[in-house]
């Protein structure tokens, strides 16, 4: 095991004593075979008791520790050092969200966006226990398997340009949740969601820049989702307005 | 909360996005760079040669198809790239691109329909 | 304990230089500025063709002029960019079942390629023959 010398620029913030953020460094003594959440950790543990961040299954599945880390919205336990050059490696919290302390940001906008899309299976028609369980081939479980690995850490509003201008966009997890949802056969939903999707604020606010799946730790694509969903609702549209006798 | 209005272009703008990505290229080589660089001899875009070629009702239709959509592409994806560029007056900015696109939509039908 | 969360802002009009990736959006947007501008003049040449031989001439020694070779050449590759990024995302627009899986991304975004060569390379003998 060999020993590298790191410095880490922070980024801090207390609300009680701070009016903005200020960079902090730490010089830590890292093992090569560390993530960037080691080097927090050791922080935390041997230099300073102060630094407040989250994080907890350190293997990219709780999707707490996503972090900008030299600019990039990454998982601070999925970013390898030795992925990294040089000797100094920037740590801020996720950018577009507002700082609560240190690198833990404010979630409470993103999660009220979650739940307006509804993220969970509303049935066509409710059946009783008896009739037995929903059945799903392969093929069905396919169409929407990829946007189920959605871990909820954000990544992807941090590097969405469009959520940055503008915080009203539902923004890319959680349209890609709502596409999950679309796309599953035992889901009789699309109707209500589709009042948050195809407003302004809904798909309508990507301008496809692609950033979110290109930094997204599970390869869930949310903007494949989002224009497959464009599509859908200008199919609608067009059936809505062209063939008003179909009725909706 | 109100559903957007927004297919009514985007659809314009797919469409348009797709045939210019398959056309637009060989046409401004041809047009643009070839032709008046005389690879093609001096009278490849004559005025005989040009009516005649436009005189057939599919190649005013496809011609049609693409200068259209094509300027309906640009001028959502101009709306777009305007607030893009901290341009926050999106009204404004949405009569004019489309305003551009409409009129030179009509110009192109009039002229080609009169040629 | 009270909360005062700090709010950073994102520059309206400079976003883009925070990285290459926005960078390559943005030259991936203005494409159409090019593309708009060159349907518009072709759309000239065309109001120009319908007033006769006399207008036709001018627009063609027009096209022929330095700065119109120069506007093309631009325009030119503003629209290959605009073709490129165009098809490599049509995976993600366009998912076409295959068995229980879907038809692999390549191939899509080949058969793009696939046909906007073969409509190039069919104008272009057009042009040659004709």
């Amino acid at each position: 095991m060999s020993e590298r010398q790191i410095t880490f620029e922070v980024l801090r913030y207390n609300p009680e004593t701070d009016d903005k953020p200020w960079v902090q460094t730490y010089a830590v003594p890292c093992q090569e075979e560390w993530v960037v959440l080691d080097a927090i950790n050791y922080i935390k543990d041997h230099l300073d008791t102060s630094l407040s961040y989250r994080w907890s299954c350190h293997m990219a599945v709780c999707g707490s520790c996503g972090m900008m880390v030299n600019g990039e919205p990454t998982l601070s336990c999925k970013a390898f050092l030795r992925d990294y050059k040089g000797n100094t490696i920037r740590v801020e919290p996720l950018t577009h969200f507002p700082i609560e302390r240190d690198l833990v940001v404010v979630l409470d906008d993103f999660m009220e966006k979650l739940t307006s899309v509804k993220p969970y299976i509303i049935p066509k028609k409710e059946k009783p226990v008896e009739e037995g369980e929903y059945k799903q081939t392969p093929r069905q479980l396919k169409n929407y398997k990829q946007y189920t690995m959605c871990i909820n850490c954000m990544l992807c509003y941090a590097a969405c340009p469009q959520y940055g201008l503008n915080d009203e966009f539902i923004g890319p997890a959680a349209l890609a949740l709502t596409h999950r949802y679309n796309l599953d056969s035992r889901d009789g939903g699309r109707s209500q969601r589709q009042e948050v999707v195809a407003q302004h604020e809904g798909v309508w606010e990507c301008s496809f820049v692609g950033a979110c799946s290109e930094v997204c730790p599970k390869d869930v694509d949310p903007a494949g989702a989002i224009q497959q969903m464009k599509i859908a609702s200008t199919v609608d549209w067009y059936l809505e307005h062209l063939m008003p006798w179909r009725g909706k | 909360m109100a559903k957007s209005n927004k297919p009514i272009v985007w659809g314009l703008f797919a469409a348009g996005g797709t045939i210019s990505a398959f056309v637009a290229p060989v046409m401004i080589l041809i047009t643009g760079l070839l032709v008046p660089l005389g690879v093609f001899g001096e009278d490849a875009m004559s005025y005989e040669r040009m009516t005649a070629f436009l005189s057939h009702w599919i190649v005013k239709i496809g011609l049609l198809g693409i200068v259209i959509l094509t300027l309906w592409h640009a001028a959502h994806r101009l709306r777009i790239t305007a607030h893009d560029f901290g341009i926050r007056n999106d009204s404004t900015i949405a009569m004019g691109v489309y305003g551009f696109a409409g009129l030179f939509s009509v110009i192109a039908l009039f002229a080609v329909l009169a040629i | 304990m009270s909360r005062k969360p700090y709010v950073r802002e994102v520059p309206k009009a400079t976003w883009y230089m925070r990285n290459g990736r926005y960078l390559r959006y943005m030259a991936r947007e203005v494409t159409c500025i090019f593309l708009a501008l060159y349907m518009a003049g072709l759309t000239i040449g065309l109001v120009r063709l319908m007033q006769g031989p006399d207008k036709w001439e001018t627009y063609l020694a027009g096209v022929s002029s330095t700065p119109a070779v120069i506007f093309h050449l631009i325009a030119f590759g503003f629209a290959c960019y605009h073709a490129k990024s165009w098809f490599d995302v049509t995976p993600k627009a366009m998912r076409i079942p295959q068995g229980n899986d879907f038809v692999p991304g390549r191939i899509i975004v080949g058969t793009h390629y696939g046909i906007w060569g073969g409509v190039s390379l069919v104008a272009l003998v057009l042009m040659g023959v004709l």
